[in-house]
């Protein structure tokens, strides 16, 4: 690991303008990510601002909505008696991810911005353009089979590992931020970004931009919700790729509906043709595969990713099954 | 007189469990010394040429830095002067990589410097500043490509006995011309060892020709005579510790680069080297089991009787060490096929060596064998176990002649009843829980009961206890306890009156820890010294009692602090009349095999395993529901540490079947699976309750004790069961391993 600074500001305030001022200076939060990559000389702050002194980490109702602090706790938002209740699929999301070890030291802003498990991106002697723009992609003819069968470019293919993110991006939540220019307000869709020819910038925050809360709409999605996470074993790995799924029913018929998935795209991947083929329907397994097959419209798959074009539409079918119960 | 408990069978905690789940046990890595230093090494990042340049400065200047070494600056190592072939190696031919020895890059991240500092921290950060620059050649690390240029061992070639030769019986490939056949191939790609403890070594050089090594090995023996042979030193100088080993499941079995190069740094620094493998280093520096091609071929009558099998093979090996392993070893033995070949090839690639991984060749080549026998039953329209049934072998067909004993229908019948085969259906598919598809496998695994020579010393001590000392390790099986409850039974003593000391090399001569042979070897030597310690110590006591000097040395007996004789507890003689002179009531004894049972009987452990899966319809995720895991491995010294191996062997197989899986990306011949989130290992919530039962009986022509080893059967056959259980429940024969969603969705 580098030498590095570490400052431990208390004001907010104090910390935007630690990283603000310095292009080399990052913000840690439950360090989960960021140490495993400083270890591996993946990124190299010279700075690290310590935001764990801020007072960001409250769970608490604000209008109609459930605020979530920046640095409130995976496992103490999973656990939260408001969110099981209001939102039993952001739960059942972050507890599908990491280990209760991780979860107990992760924090709402860094799961957001936890970086790819793309092995190239890890490597420091492959080729990685999310890494070290302009190497090239080393997933792109190399070994994919993980990676993304949405939204890629030639410059990038790999996926947002976040569990907790396919949550947030289907309950439609807001990402609360302060930076140098004051505060604002970015839809939890618009927060990440597709490559394109930028891979390395995997946000839309702007330099020394703090993430303080994100906002969880009060839904209709309290009930009928699952969280669908396939992977290669029981529990304790990334996904392959994910559902998540909330209906609102009326009897038998969909009202509403809420489908993201991950594991397929460089962000959080929203599936809103697909809601839209659910709504008016009977929640039956025959308008879960019609959902399921609009949503997989414009998937291209890789060399070892094409599993992804048959894996994805039946986990939206079993995510929706599970939901409705049916 | 109260009678002492038997403790062999008994299932006794581990002797050294309180030290282990304290802390209190001391792994490699944790030995402090004066002055310590420690080692942290740079690999290449390519897979094969030259190191054209290499710039330390940076890495040099950088703080506490003491040394950085590379083959340019490396001092001389007597034992890398070209030597051809490495005698201490008998199965291997050409060498173990000679570190820093020349510019040649053989592999990637092969080890090309390390930096000595004077804190882990500051040797991690300077290694990183090291630079290489390369000339690069044409590296080929596809095993598809590789294979082409397959080629028969050297041992085999020359020596057509050995057991990687050529094998007929019979007709040669017989099955091509029956009715009734399948040929199929079937792949097991790379796996790693991936113990929980790294590989570790603390290297102190105690005087200029006087080496010192806390290593992680499965042989103090074996790493003491490698090293010793590398520093031109006479063995006694030097001295290998490995009291506590942290798993190893084989791949402590060879002396690798990086004990040389921290044994390099020790003596360029003149101060005690540590150095521990990184996660991401145990990919590349420590072996692992070859990825490995087969295909079966098999033939069979239309009620079920076996005529021919031919099994092909081609693993993987690198280019500078011949490796090889027996993978066919169990389809010339298991069923009874009149005609039989098998033809066993290796692959030479741009990596580092493999090396034996539990349950060895044995595990990869049953993969293949054990499957064929499913896809051959069902051909049948068979019953897998009846079809298994019907090609019984009562005696080896390979060697024509008994078995030293064989309960594997014992064990079919135990496993079929605790798996509920008879809720198995033929036909693939019809079993179905929910979203999940049943599905019904079994697997056979075999493995050598092996027994060695070892050296074991036992002693008296005035306080009563008896103290036993062996050179042998303790990887995990639970070495040390077996060897307490062999000692206590033998003497008569309860446990807490025996030390076992082991794990090192000053210690009576013992083999590595590996292929199930510890406590065959070791253990009847532990009882073959306390019967020695036994006599001697009638001998010591007729001298004052002459009842002694006649009595056998069975009807001797201690107790509370006396020597005693039969029955008749007023003929005693107290230690301390016998320990009057000095080291008088110590022994050492070597046991080893007598007699020629060896040629006689085929001495095998058997061991069925039987799964019950389930896949999920729509999303191709496996979970094993249930595992019985059944063995005839002799007498069972310690009913829950071996039951243990077995729980232990049955989730390696687990993970054999279901996830392991090391990736090259081919284009750079580089590893993309480095850690534990890209290679996976069953996690708690994969593993089942593992239901375990032991025939136990004992195997006498092994050796006194009856027993014929448990580690390498546990994990033997696992595998197969599981992919036969998916194919019942999917209709799906997945014939590359691992079996996952994606290749079931
Ligand atoms: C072994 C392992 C397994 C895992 N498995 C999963 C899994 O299955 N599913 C899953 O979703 N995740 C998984 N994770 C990832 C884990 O969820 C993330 O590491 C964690 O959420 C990151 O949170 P943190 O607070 O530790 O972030 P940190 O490591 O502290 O920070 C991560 C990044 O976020 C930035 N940052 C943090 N807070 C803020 C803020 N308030 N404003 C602006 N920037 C900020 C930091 O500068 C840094 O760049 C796994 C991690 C590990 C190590």
């Amino acid at each position: 690991m580098n030498q590095f600074q570490y400052v431990r500001p208390t004001k907010p305030q104090a910390a935007i303008d630690a990283v603000a001022k310095d292009a080399n200076a990052k913000f840690i939060a439950g360090g989960t990510n960021l140490v495993d990559l400083m270890k591996r000389g993946v990124m190299t702050p010279q700075k690290l601002v310590d935001i764990n002194r801020l007072p960001l980490a409250k769970i608490e109702r604000q209008g109609n909505t459930l605020r979530l602090g920046a640095l409130a706790l995976n496992s103490a938002v999973a656990n939260d008696a408001q969110v099981r209740e209001r939102h039993p699929l952001l739960s059942l999301a972050l507890n599908a991810g990491a280990s209760p070890q991780l979860r107990n030291m992760a924090t709402v802003g860094g799961n957001m911005l936890q970086r790819t498990r793309c092995t190239y991106f890890y490597d420091l002697s492959m080729p990685c353009n999310k890494r070290q723009p302009g190497t090239g992609c080393g997933a792109l003819e190399g070994i994919n089979r993980m990676h993304a069968i949405f939204g890629f470019s030639d410059k990038c293919i790999a996926v947002h590992p976040s569990d907790m993110s396919v949550a947030l991006v289907a309950l439609d939540a807001t990402v609360l931020v302060s930076g140098p220019k004051g505060n604002r307000q970015l839809a939890f869709a618009d927060f990440h970004r597709l490559p394109g020819d930028t891979p390395e910038r995997d946000s839309n925050l702007e330099p020394g931009e703090l993430i303080t809360a994100v906002d969880v709409p009060d839904s209709p999605f309290t009930k009928h919700v699952h969280y669908q996470k396939v992977r290669e074993r029981a529990s304790y790995a990334f996904a392959l790729l994910s559902v998540a799924a909330a209906l609102d029913l009326d009897g038998n018929t969909i009202k509403a509906a809420r489908l993201a998935m991950g594991g397929v795209a460089h962000k959080p991947w929203r599936l809103t043709a697909a809601e839209q083929v659910l709504v008016g329907k009977p929640a039956t397994e025959d308008t879960f595969r019609q959902a399921a097959t609009v949503a997989m419209q414009g998937a291209k798959a890789f060399k070892h990713n094409a599993y992804k074009l048959r894996l994805a539409p039946n986990t939206i079918v079993q995510a929706l099954k599970t939901a409705a119960a049916v | 007189m109260k009678t002492l408990d038997k403790q062999i069978g008994a299932p006794m905690n581990r002797v050294d469990g309180h030290q282990k789940v304290t802390g209190a046990a001391k792994y490699s890595a944790e030995y402090e010394l004066p002055g310590m230093s420690y080692g942290v090494l740079v690999g290449s990042t390519i897979a094969k040429g030259r190191i054209a340049h290499i710039d330390t400065k940076a890495a040099v200047g950088a703080p506490g830095v003491l040394a950085v070494i590379t083959h340019l600056n490396s001092p001389q190592v007597p034992g890398f002067k070209p030597t051809g072939k490495d005698p201490s190696q008998p199965q291997t031919v050409g060498g173990p990589l000679k570190i820093f020895h020349d510019d040649k890059v053989r592999f990637n991240d092969q080890p090309i410097a390390l930096v000595v500092a004077d804190t882990f921290e500051r040797a991690r950060y300077a290694a990183r500043l090291v630079m290489a620059h390369y000339t690069q050649e044409t590296h080929q690390t596809n095993m598809a490509a590789g294979a082409k240029d397959a080629f028969l061992p050297t041992s085999a070639q020359k020596n057509p006995k050995s057991p990687m030769a050529d094998y007929q019986r019979g007709q040669a490939d017989a099955y091509k011309t029956a009715a009734l056949k399948i040929e199929q191939e079937y792949v097991i790609p790379t796996e790693m060892h991936h113990p929980m403890e790294m590989q570790a070594i603390t290297a102190h050089w105690e005087a200029p020709d006087r080496l010192t090594i806390y290593d992680k090995t499965q042989g103090t023996i074996g790493t003491r005579r490698d090293f010793a042979k590398e520093w031109n030193l006479p063995e006694a100088n030097v001295q290998v510790i490995a009291t506590f080993v942290g798993g190893a499941f084989g791949n402590a079995l060879h002396s690798w680069p990086h004990e040389s190069a921290a044994i390099i740094g020790a003596k360029v620094v003149g101060r005690p080297v540590k150095l521990m493998l990184t996660r991401e280093q145990m990919f590349t520096q420590v072996g692992y089991r070859p990825y490995t091609w087969q295909k079966v071929g098999m033939s069979a009558t239309a009620d079920g009787k076996i005529t021919a099998i031919t099994h092909e093979s081609i693993g993987q090996t690198s280019t500078y060490e011949e490796f090889t392993e027996s993978t066919l070893a169990q389809t010339r033995m298991m069923y009874q096929s009149p005609n039989l070949t098998t033809r066993y090839r290796i692959a030479a690639l741009d990596v580092g060596t493999p090396i034996w991984m539990r349950g060895p060749g044995e595990a990869t080549g049953a993969f293949a064998l054990e499957s064929a026998m499913d896809e051959m039953a069902y051909l049948l329209k068979l019953d897998p176990l009846e079809f298994r049934l019907r090609n019984y072998t009562d005696q080896d067909p390979e060697k024509n002649r008994p078995w030293s004993t064989k309960f594997l229908k014992e064990c079919y019948r135990a496993g079929a009843e605790r798996i509920g085969w008879t809720k198995r259906k033929l036909e693939p598919g019809a079993l179905r829980d929910g979203d999940w598809l049943v599905g019904y496998g079994m697997g056979v695994g075999t493995f050598g009961a092996h027994r060695g020579a070892a050296h074991v010393s036992a002693q008296l001590l005035p306080n009563g206890t008896v103290v036993l000392q062996c050179a042998t390790t303790d990887i995990g099986p639970g070495t040390g306890t077996a060897m307490t409850q062999i000692a206590a039974d033998t003497l008569g003593l309860p446990p807490e009156k025996i030390r076992f000391e082991l794990g090192n090399s000053g210690f009576p001569q013992s083999g590595s820890q590996g292929g199930s042979s510890t406590v065959n070897t070791v253990g009847q030597a532990v009882q073959d010294a306390c019967m020695a310690l036994k006599d001697k110590l009638r001998e010591l006591a007729a001298a004052g009692a002459p009842a002694f000097a006649s009595a056998k040395k069975e009807d001797v007996a201690l107790a509370n602090g006396y020597l005693t004789l039969g029955s008749n507890a007023a003929t005693r003689v107290p230690y301390a009349d016998l320990l009057k002179q000095p080291g008088a009531a110590l022994v050492n004894v070597e046991s080893k095999p007598t007699g020629n049972d060896g040629q006689l009987y085929s001495m095998y452990s058997f061991s069925v395993h039987f799964a019950e899966v389930r896949v999920h319809a729509l999303t191709g995720e496996v979970r094993v529901s249930k595992l019985v895991s059944c063995a005839d491995a002799g007498t069972i010294i310690n009913q829950k540490t071996a039951a243990n191996q077995m729980k232990g062997g049955a989730v390696g197989g687990i993970g054999m079947a279901l996830m392991e899986h090391a990736i090259i990306d081919d284009r750079y011949g580089r590893y993309v699976t480095k850690d534990f989130a890209d290679y996976h290992v069953p996690v708690h919530a994969d593993a089942p309750a593992v239901e375990v039962y032991f025939v136990n009986q004992p195997d006498l022509h092994v050796n006194a004790l009856g027993t014929k080893g448990i580690g390498e059967i546990a994990t033997i056959g696992v595998a197969p069961a599981i992919a036969n259980a998916i194919f019942n429940a999917t209709g799906k024969r997945v014939r590359e391993l691992p079996i996952t969603p994606d290749k079931l969705v």
